[in-house]
């Protein structure tokens, strides 16, 4: 287990969190519903926080590259 | 109107060309046609998984769940995120296995890691009884689409005809080959389509997008977030977790993982793919634009709203465009679906019984078969409409019954044992079979729970029972094993 996955819980915490947190409809950010935005902002936390655990343990491992 | 149906059919003839001609140059054995000989990259498999992720159920049910629904809506966007950051780690452990051991379907995963063929059987079973309903939201989808675009000048029944006809052909021809090349223009197609509808529509009508929403704020009060009873916040998250832990199970999915040239392409992809499916959030802007222009959608009928709001709005030519793009989304995943159950039946069922046959003679039996599934679909399509949305329910709910057996077989040595895979994936499928054919909740099995449990998906409760039954079975299973060891070892000394 690298601590790196730890960085996995990011994400995972505003899928969860989003719902129960900022399920209203004021204030619009970027025009959107407030539920709506956070909604759109978990997912670009999750490919982020992939890409960077990515980037990071094939630098480290460089394995399976076939 | 004859605009819109020349662009759609020049379309179809595009992608049936495409299929054709994928085939050159390839020698089509069994691994070649299912899985494209597990030489796809990164950008290949993307579109793969994408392609079979963003569905018709996307374009027209994602809009359609905005108009209809509202915020609850949203768990569509959600789930993939979860499923993907899952899928991070599953995936290539998938992977790896399958290329040691040469999979070619998904219950081969089953049949090689529990070494035992009738749970390969079931799995089969379970899965082809999951794609159909899948594959008849396809054809249904097109119907549709095909019938809204030519201004009801071509029936839904002639449609699903024809797209039925078409993906059977290019299916027989190329297999996967034909799905990825397709795929690419689906996906380029369908990016731009989405993009500018959603972007187009909230401003030709609202003004821009903070004015939709207050709009739809002012005219209906919270629907653009979670309900404080039935669809909650307690609703939400477990649908998300239920769904993200199906996402990565059906057959096809297999497929498209195992067409992968390396683990890496496999991580990169998941770790894009919550981007890609940001996408979706303009499908949800047109359903939402919709919700104030064209009301009055009702029941089934709200999957109509971005095509009646686009009829109302563009000339024939954009339609044909948009609903070409529609067709595209239909065929892609249709095809893949399709090809997954031939595959499934004739490696995984009769293969089991005709143990004589080799690959070459296992690949025949596949592609001949392409056509019948095909025509169940379309009858089940044609003769079944009342039923279709409890089927994909069911589908879905069904296929989520395979994970806990997937996920606990990824150790070196399975968790469970066969027979308590098997217990458990029977136990589950009939929970859930039960459960979503008398509609049952929690609220109607317990009434004086609290409300934010009443809420809770009931198919998680189906999913857990599974787990149960089966660490159960197998751990007891284990033990006796261990007695009678025991004791013969005490016997020989």
């Amino acid at each position: 287990m690298k601590k790196i996955y730890f960085l996995v819980l990011i994400p995972i915490s505003f899928i969860i969190g989003t719902p129960i947190f900022a399920n209203k409809v004021t204030p619009y950010i970027l025009g959107m519903p407030f539920f709506m935005f956070f909604v759109c902002l978990s997912m670009i936390l999750t490919s982020l926080t992939l890409l960077t655990i990515n980037k990071f343990t094939v630098e480290t491992k460089g394995e399976d590259s076939k | 109107m004859i605009v819109s149906l020349l662009i759609i059919g020049l379309f179809l003839l595009l992608t049936l060309w495409l299929g054709i001609s994928a085939r050159k140059g390839k020698d089509m054995d069994l691994e070649q046609w299912a899985v494209g000989g597990r030489g796809f990259g990164t950008i290949f498999v993307f579109v793969l998984l994408a392609g079979e992720t963003y569905t018709t159920f996307t374009f027209l049910g994602g809009s359609g769940a905005a108009y209809g629904t509202g915020g609850p809506a949203l768990f569509i966007l959600v789930y993939g995120s979860l499923a993907n950051i899952i899928g991070y780690w599953v995936l290539p452990r998938i992977w790896k296995y399958a290329k040691e051991k040469q999979l070619v379907s998904q219950p081969d995963y089953f049949v090689s890691k529990y070494n035992s063929k009738g749970l390969g059987l079931l799995v089969t079973v379970v899965s082809v009884a999951a794609l159909i309903p899948y594959l008849v939201m396809q054809f249904k989808g097109l119907g549709i689409i095909v019938s809204e675009a030519s201004y009801g000048a071509i029936s839904p029944t002639v449609s699903v005809w024809v797209s039925m006809v078409t993906l059977v052909i290019y299916v027989m021809i190329s297999g996967i080959h034909s799905s990825a090349r397709t795929a690419v223009i689906k996906d380029i197609m369908i990016l731009g389509i989405v993009l500018f509808l959603g972007i187009y529509l909230p401003i030709h009508y609202y003004g821009g997008f903070q004015d939709m929403f207050q709009g739809i704020e002012s005219a209906k009060p919270g629907f653009l977030m979670l309900d404080s009873e039935g669809n909650s916040p307690s609703w939400f998250i477990s649908t998300v977790v239920l769904l993200s832990l199906g996402f990565y199970m059906y057959p096809h999915t297999f497929s498209s993982l195992y067409s992968s040239k390396s683990a890496h392409a496999l991580r990169k992809n998941v770790s894009i793919m919550p981007l890609y499916a940001l996408v979706i959030v303009f499908v949800f802007f047109v359903g939402f634009a919709a919700i104030l222009q064209v009301p009055g959608l009702k029941g089934e009928n709200v999957d109509l709203a971005l095509f009646r709001l686009s009829l109302q709005t563009f000339d024939p030519w954009v339609i044909g465009l948009i609903g070409a793009a529609g067709l595209l989304t239909a065929l892609v995943p249709g095809s893949m679906m399709l090809m997954a159950t031939s595959t499934l039946i004739a490696k995984n069922i009769y293969k089991v019984f005709a143990h004589s046959a080799d690959d070459q003679k296992v690949s025949k039996v596949a592609r001949s078969l392409v056509p019948f599934v095909g025509l169940a679909a379309v009858w089940f399509t044609l003769y079944g409409t009342s039923t279709i949305a409890s089927l994909i329910i069911v589908g879905s709910s069904l296929i989520t019954q395979l994970t806990p057996s997937v996920l606990l077989a990824l150790p070196k040595r399975p968790i469970l044992t066969a027979q308590g895979s098997f217990s458990g994936i029977v136990t589950g499928v009939i929970i859930v079979s039960y459960l979503t054919l008398t509609g049952t909740t929690i609220g109607s099995l317990f009434p004086s729970l609290p409300q934010v449990v009443k809420d809770i998906n009931i198919g998680l409760i189906a999913l857990i029972i599974n787990v149960i039954v089966s660490l159960s079975v197998s751990f007891i299973q284990k033990a006796a094993m261990a007695k009678t060891k025991t004791k013969k070892t005490y016997g020989v000394s």
